[in-house]
């Protein structure tokens, strides 16, 4: 059987390239997988699109990519938290793009986009800014958005457990938007807390199926949302 | 308006009144500010459960010291804690429970509300862009919508108006109001003055209200001492 860890941070996220989009997990700080987020800084690499629900807290994960300048744009749905200075120094600077994305349309495209669908109708943001230069489409008796499906070339996100396979629990509000990207991406990379033996984890909780999962890296417990730069 | 008016509510008895309504059995989402201070107001023989749209269906107070795990946290990105009985789910399911018809009533605050129910809460109209979070999907999808908020602005101008003027969050969805001034209904027939501050008069409401109020039956708002 095949085991999905990898052995170093850099065997975990050497292949992402310069220009790459990237689905980022995490609702504030929760979920956010900063371990890999440091691999991707450490690599310098630039112009990457990243699809993730905050704009970064402080100096750290989300907020350490856009400050050593690695984001060229960014897709969410909450940019102006006064947790991301970080962020609006950059935009405000002119060096950093930005789509906003209703949250639950931004869950349900990455979804959509990890379901092989091409995108869905939604009620939400019907008649409002945000709905501006897309479809709106007439059925059952009104009227919906049309918003097609994201996806990445990659995907970090950060899980509780997981098993040889990649099967993978989460743990509390960190699991938000973690199970949709791992599905949405062409190569998923999970950092863990803690791997397991094959057959540990129960079949009927597993959330996200190894399936989802190409590689994972396992960091051991930390407290989220302290600085580490470069080692 | 000019002059303090003393007669208004504070931010915790305008909370206080709205979780009067707050009906047994009801699964309800919590918007940032005002409406996270319902939760302590709820009757205690009610069982109101409370969704954050970070996937916690059953959000419970802030953790007791030394209570606290770092990866529980509401919407408001505040520590806090679950109910017995409460469910995690990741980001598209929360958002399945708001959209599907799930959310008795989501309690959010407002910049403007328009007579016809058009809540505007995301983006102030002098700013080029705003964080519109989950406050669109969470307007669209809620069976009703609760505002809350300051009856008028700081310069004392109308938050509720007959022609909108912000940016719209969604439409037609605000079913009723609750402003330090007044209780009011959204109802077919048009704006329904349901009661006021305790000292205020059905006119002084309608002065600083941009629509008109149907003011046939007006209580007064019951204020705990």
């Amino acid at each position: 059987m095949k085991n999905k860890k990898s052995a170093t941070l850099e065997d975990a996220v050497g292949r992402i390239q310069d220009g790459a989009t990237i689905l980022v997990g995490g609702f504030g700080q929760p979920g956010v997988p900063e371990v890999l987020i440091d691999g991707v800084c450490d690599l310098g690499r630039r112009n990457l699109t990243i699809v993730t629900n905050n704009a970064g807290t402080g100096h750290s994960g989300i907020a350490r990519l856009i400050e050593e300048g690695c984001v060229g744009k960014l897709i969410c749905s909450f940019p102006w938290a006064k947790e991301s200075f970080v962020f609006k120094e950059l935009y405000d600077a002119g060096k950093i793009d930005l789509e906003i994305v209703p949250q639950g349309t931004l869950s349900e495209r990455i979804r959509a986009g990890g379901a092989g669908l091409g995108g869905f109708l939604t009620p939400t943001a019907l008649g409002t800014d945000l709905a501006e230069g897309k479809p709106i489409i007439e059925s059952d008796g009104r009227e919906w958005v049309l918003e097609k499906a994201l996806r990445g070339d990659f995907a970090l996100i950060k899980a509780y457990k997981t098993d040889p396979r990649g099967n993978l629990i989460y743990h509390l509000t960190a699991r938000n938007f973690n199970p949709v990207m791992a599905m949405a991406a062409d190569f998923t990379i999970a950092e863990v807390q803690e791997d397991v033996a094959i057959d540990e984890l129960d079949p009927e909780v597993i959330v996200t199926p190894g399936v989802f999962v190409d590689t994972y890296f396992v960091t051991g417990w930390y407290e989220i949302g302290k600085e580490r730069k470069a080692s | 308006m000019s002059e303090q008016n003393t007669n208004l509510l504070t931010r915790l008895q305008i909370a206080a009144r709205a979780a009067q309504d707050m009906e047994d059995g009801w699964l309800v989402n919590l918007g940032i500010g005002m409406p996270t201070m319902i939760p302590a107001y709820i009757p205690k023989d009610r069982d109101v459960m409370f969704h954050s749209e970070n996937g916690l269906i059953g959000m419970g107070p802030q953790p007791a010291e030394g209570e606290a795990d770092q990866d529980l946290i509401s919407a408001g990105k505040e520590l806090v804690t679950m109910v017995s009985g409460g469910a995690i789910v990741h980001h598209a399911d929360s958002f399945a429970v708001a959209r599907g018809g799930r959310l008795d009533c989501a309690c959010l605050g407002a910049f403007q509300v328009v007579a016809n129910g058009d809540l505007c809460n995301w983006r102030l109209p002098n700013q080029k862009s705003g964080s519109v979070g989950g406050a669109m999907d969470i307007a669209a999808g809620s069976k009703r919508v609760f505002a809350m908020m300051t009856h008028t602005d700081r310069d004392g101008g109308a938050k509720i108006v007959s022609e909108r003027t912000f940016p719209l969050t969604a439409m037609g969805v605000v079913t009723r109001i609750f402003t330090d001034m007044a209780v009011i209904s959204i109802t077919a027939d048009g704006l329904v003055l349901d009661e006021v501050a305790p000292g205020l008069t059905k006119d002084e409401v309608q002065a600083v209200t941009d629509a008109p109020l149907i003011m046939d039956n007006v209580g007064e708002i019951a204020v705990a001492a």
